[in-house]
């Protein structure tokens, strides 16, 4: 599974307890990036997430115990560095995001040259139906992020996220283990790096429920309003420090 | 007035106690007790010897001795209670660390063994 070439591309699948949609998953990316190996990274499933996964022809990535979204994601980051990867797609095991868009992801971050390219749903997507807490809490740190990365960003929550190598090697020291999308884009513009988004379309989640209810998602808004804020004034050192691994926040 | 000092002392040197007990059972690693024991020995110290208990609550301005303990007392254990927490971050951190790094292991030795 090492990278072969100076524009290798990993797509990265986190999942936990998605045995319903897994396969389906993987066979699309696999249909729509062929030869871009697959990458999943169980978080300690409880149901047959690993054998459809590996049926569906993925690699694995089989984490000892849950560590949750964040930590799952590094894992993979992790792995895709030490292989020499250049690129990394993350795809959500869930379905909701639309395989035949990695191209277009992977084009503009090597068009761009930015460290990071959100594959970002738009207000106008018929098919995404946030409920009215989540609107609510997406448009609130829209208005957050704002002034903090001095630009707008249409979908702060997306999943759907593509790096460089650049971006790979900071986010294997330093990512957010609960709730990552928002707080990477702080800890991107710490380093000031650069991303951009692409408008794309997402699919209503096939099986399963979103890990975000709407009791959640006070605790969603409260937990990632402090990490963003503690990702923000962090002392840098906590970035470098000596001879450890580490994640951040959460 | 001595019967709240009296608890205190009474509760500080119980801490104290189950402490040393617990270290000797192997329960808490001798490390993680040294906090505890200065915390639950301060407050025996500031409990039994009163004109100590004075002097402190003089220097901080306090009105009576009563407000000083539970002061005193609720400001020793937060420091203890803090130490814990980045103590247990450090631990959270090297955790995941070690859980992802079993992880990678793990898959390099699955594909060794296709190989």
């Amino acid at each position: 599974m090492r990278a072969t070439g100076p524009d290798s591309l990993l797509v990265i699948v986190p999942a936990f307890n998605e045995e319903g949609a897994i396969g389906e998953v993987v066979r699309s990316v696999r249909d729509s990036v062929p030869g871009v190996p697959v990458l999943v990274i169980d978080d300690c499933s409880t149901d047959n997430t690993v054998a459809v996964a590996q049926a569906a022809g993925a690699d694995l990535l089989t984490l000892p115990h849950h560590l949750g979204l964040g930590g799952c994601v590094q894992a993979g980051y992790k792995l895709a560095f030490e292989l020499g990867y250049e690129y990394v797609i993350r795809v959500d095991g869930d379905g909701q995001h639309i395989a035949s868009d990695i191209p277009r992801v992977l084009e503009k971050l090597k068009e761009t040259g930015c460290e990071m390219v959100i594959g970002a749903r738009t207000d106008h997507d018929e098919a995404w139906h946030p409920g009215r807490l989540r609107t609510w809490g997406i448009q609130f740190f829209r208005w957050v992020l704002r002034p903090i990365l001095g630009r707008s960003v249409s979908d702060p929550t997306s999943g759907f996220v593509g790096v460089n190598r650049r971006a790979l090697a900071l986010f294997t020291r330093s990512f957010p283990l609960e709730y990552p999308e928002i707080e990477a884009l702080v800890v991107l513009q710490r380093r000031r790096f650069r991303f951009e988004e692409i408008p794309c379309k997402m699919r209503p989640r096939r099986t399963g429920r979103s890990s975000i209810t709407a009791w959640k998602s006070i605790s969603y808004i409260v937990h990632v309003l402090l990490g963003v804020f503690v990702n923000v004034l962090r002392y840098e050192r906590r970035f470098h420090r000596s001879g450890r691994d580490s994640g951040s926040g959460g | 007035m001595d019967r709240l000092l009296n608890v205190s002392a009474g509760i500080s040197a119980l801490l104290f106690v189950i402490v040393l007990v617990s270290v000797r059972r192997s329960r808490i690693r001798a490390e993680y007790s040294v906090s505890w024991l200065l915390a639950t020995g301060a407050m025996l110290v500031l409990s039994l010897a009163r004109p100590v208990l004075n002097q402190v609550r003089q220097v901080l301005g306090l009105p009576d001795t009563p407000l000083a303990i539970f002061l005193l007392g609720s400001g020793v254990f937060l420091v203890v209670f803090f130490r814990f927490t980045t103590i247990v971050s450090h631990l959270r951190d090297d955790n995941i660390a070690l859980a992802q790094r079993v992880a990678i292991l793990e898959h390099y030795i699955r594909d060794l063994q296709k190989e």
